[in-house]
């Protein structure tokens, strides 16, 4: 119990019970997108035209009965965006001119606008409370659970929702209690290798120096990946929370943001976070207190993914260009200016403060196996519903994306999800029922990574997203070892020729060969895992792979070289795609068969999307 | 904000002190300048006593930063095979004719940069051109003048 912790967290529930609504508006990088600062101000400017008394900030002295309108975090359902919430009716999709209906309805009436609220696409129910809709019910929300409740600007708030407690309690018992706690909880590294906390606390602890430092792995660079981002902008001070509690735990003098210079607004946010605690004591000399002093402050990325590796991200720190060196010695014995060092994801952290202030067993008592606790996922693709979804580990890939993801976008089947980015593989449909831990998705040759999930149907061609990914790594690769520079290059080389169908049986040899080599010889994780998209596509898509070499065909459409359309005799002479098609490769006369001159098509695939009769097929 | 002749002395007496800060340095010059001028990173060079070929080692290793000034429209036309059949080339002879420069060109105000591209994948609105990002599509030749004018008036691409 810290005296000055309870106060101002006794301060805020007492302002806060004097409003008697509250408006939540969802200010998340999607919900922005999609104009909901907006609608923001025209609450605002609502309560003003009807003369209704309102607040955007709690602050000492706030007046009765008034209405809290505020901004949120990312709330994660981002299909449904913008979000509004009014104590618990949940508006979804909303628009600025539904914004008087709500005042009018719901604030001053209180009742539901059927309109707005959420309905299930699969059944067609409706939901007014945010807590029943499916996507979130089957979700267990820990770190996701305040932001979208709370102010991520406000301090206040934080501390009056129990923030800042998982720090007063490890001050009171001490770093090596704090490590044992960790160790209790098991729990594992979230940006993606899986490395227990405790222990690496541990290390970083037991090292000499004089000088320790902390490090937040803030450079989310996965394609397809915004986990990290929706934390540092959605509740900026479990984060902060969790960095000043590894730097008492591992005896560190100062910590670092490290956050990529194009997530402007969590760098803007973690800012004021920082800023907040100094002027509240919990930052600086002497914390609450105890004689604990630490600083924290934030170092940009440059755009260079490579930067996410641990060694290449110390370098970037030191304001140097951002290449890996060997391990060892590991960052906890030589980091940051050759001081023991420890780097922890941004996910990783924000799991801190809970495990404090609830205690290591309570949070192991979440998951299964060895993965203990919950893990954010950003799921997006071909599934109804996309967005940021918490769960606890050891629930299904099915569950995830049918329960909570609603199943295929087009009534297709999945084909495959995608676990890891450009460091991990696919999930064919037989391992579904498979619990997501680090174990299993290891075992099938995907990996946890740090987050990203991408639901994948029969319109996506396994060979082409393989070769996406390899060609981002190809692009990030920093040139410093030579088995991901030119091992890198070359398999892309061979993968291009498989998408335009001269491929040969010995080019695919020859990839397995070059992957094997890169995992091995590579100097860092990434050039060790830029095979895995090709491999595991490879492991479970292999006729895919072979219809290319030997059929010359893509399925998909999506290698163009190897698409050919032909229009059969479904064809009604409705003239649309010759007129339509933008390099005049059709022709035909009215009510009669059209054709496709094959040496003038470019394979765009506009008329097999346009034909209404589908009498275009692709081969 | 493209200027090469603005005050950086105080980003340098900012950062200098910090360890480790040449990053952070440079993103303040690039947020002042718009992009880091040669003579601004030997000015770095200069205060700091880092080695220019240091400087230049962290700039190019970075793809956020930028050694010459961004234009202020940044043209791209797409030149894939249906564009290009549905007359990029006209649209470029016509941008050279009104602005005076070739693909991969800026002209020597800032004010304007061509750029060819791959296919954008939208063949349908064949030919395409992206103005800082903004896509118009079916553009004929004889439009261009008139896009070009809309920018100064501050028009919205469609």
């Amino acid at each position: 119990m810290n005296e000055k912790i309870e106060n101002i967290k006794k301060a805020f529930n007492e302002e806060m019970a004097k409003m008697k609504n509250r408006i939540i508006v969802c200010g998340g990088t999607g919900c922005v997108a999609s104009g909901s600062m907006n609608i923001y101000k025209a609450f605002q400017e609502e309560y003003k035209k009807r003369g209704l008394d309102y607040t955007i900030e709690i602050t000492k002295g706030c007046r009765e009965n008034s209405t809290y309108i505020s901004k949120s975090g990312c709330q994660g359902f981002c299909a449904q965006g913008p979000l509004v919430s009014v104590g618990d009716i949940f508006y979804t999709k909303v628009k600025v001119e539904d914004v008087p209906e709500i005042v009018e309805k719901t604030i001053m009436k209180g009742e539901v606008i059927e309109r707005l609220i959420y309905k299930n696409p699969a059944d067609g129910k409706t939901y007014a409370k945010r807590d029943e809709i499916p996507f979130y019910k089957k979700q267990h929300r820990i770190l996701l659970h305040d932001s979208g409740r709370i102010n991520p600007e406000d301090i206040n708030e934080y501390i009056g929702h129990g923030g800042y407690q998982g720090l007063v309690k490890a001050l009171e018992i001490g770093p090596e209690a704090t490590i044992e706690e960790m160790k209790k909880s098991q729990l594992r590294g979230r940006g993606g290798a899986g490395f227990p906390t405790g222990m690496k606390w541990e290390f970083t602890r037991k090292s000499k120096g004089d000088e320790k430092y902390m490090i937040c792995n803030g450079d989310e660079g996965d394609p397809g990946a915004f986990m990290d981002r929706s934390l540092l902008e959605g509740n900026p001070h479990s984060i902060v929370e969790g960095m000043i509690i590894a730097g008492f735990a591992t005896g560190a003098c100062k910590g670092y943001f490290y956050i990529r210079a194009e997530y402007p607004l969590a760098i803007e946010r973690i800012q004021i976070a920082i800023d907040a605690c100094y002027k509240t004591g919990l930052l600086g000399k002497n914390i609450l207190g105890t004689g604990f002093n630490y600083d924290l402050e934030i170092r940009y990325g440059a755009g260079a993914f490579v930067c996410g590796e641990e060694t290449a991200l110390i370098a970037s720190t030191e304001g140097l260009k951002g290449t890996p060196r060997p391990k060892p010695p590991f960052p906890a014995q030589s980091g940051l200016w050759q001081k023991p060092t420890t780097v922890n994801n941004v996910e990783t952290l924000a799991n801190v403060p809970y495990i404090l202030s609830k205690g290591g067993e309570w949070y192991a008592s979440i998951g299964e196996g060895k993965s203990r606790g919950t893990k954010v996922f950003a799921m997006t693709g071909k599934v109804k519903n996309t967005g940021l979804v918490e769960i606890p580990l050891g629930m299904t890939v099915r569950e995830v994306a049918y329960d909570i993801g609603g199943g295929p976008t087009h009534g297709t089947e999945v084909k495959a999800v995608q676990s890891g980015g450009p460091s991990g593989g696919v999930i064919p449909p037989q391992y579904f029922d498979k619990p997501i831990t680090y174990e299993t998705l290891k075992e099938i040759g995907a990996i946890m990574g740090s987050g990203g999930l991408i639901v994948m149907d029969e319109t996506d061609c396994m060979v082409d997203i393989a070769k996406f990914y390899l060609e981002f790594c190809v692009d990030e690769s920093c040139g410093k070892c030579s088995p991901c520079r030119i091992g890198g290059y070359q398999m892309l080389k061979l993968l291009r020729k498989v998408t335009e169908g001269t491929a040969t049986d010995k080019d695919i040899e020859n990839i397995e060969k070059i992957a094997k080599a890169m995992q091995t010889a590579s100097l860092c994780a990434l050039g060790q895992t830029a095979p895995n998209p090709v491999l595991s596509t490879l492991r479970y898509f292999r006729n895919e792979y072979e219809e290319h070499i030997h059929d010359k065909k893509c399925k998909t459409g999506k290698c163009t070289k190897l698409a050919r359309y032909e229009i059969t005799d479904a064809c009604k002479g409705c003239t649309l795609c010759a007129r339509n098609c933008p390099v005049k490769a059709i022709s035909g006369t009215v009510r009669q068969k059209h054709t496709i001159d094959q040496s003038k098509c470019i394979k765009c695939g506009l008329c097999f999307n346009q034909c209404k009769f589908k009498a275009i097929v692709r081969g | 904000m493209t200027q090469t002749n603005v005050d950086i002395s105080d980003i340098i007496a900012k950062w200098k002190p910090v360890k480790g800060s040449l990053v952070m340095m440079l993103h303040a010059i690039q947020g002042k300048c718009g992009y880091i001028p040669r003579e601004k990173a030997m000015e770095v060079s200069e205060k700091t006593g880092i080695p220019l070929s240091k400087i230049y080692e962290v700039l190019t290793f970075y793809h956020f930063f930028k050694l010459t000034p961004p234009p202020q429209y940044q043209i791209n036309v797409c030149t894939g095979t249906a564009c290009y059949l549905k007359g990029a080339p006209e649209i470029l002879a016509e941008l050279n004719k009104l602005i005076g420069i070739k693909e991969g060109e800026t002209t020597k105000d800032g004010k304007y940069a061509i750029a060819g591209l791959r296919c954008l994948g939208c063949c349908g609105l064949a030919p395409v051109i992206s103005i800082n990002g903004k896509i118009y599509g079916q553009v004929k030749a004889s439009q261009v003048k008139g896009i070009l004018e809309g920018l100064d008036k501050g028009e919205k691409p469609a």
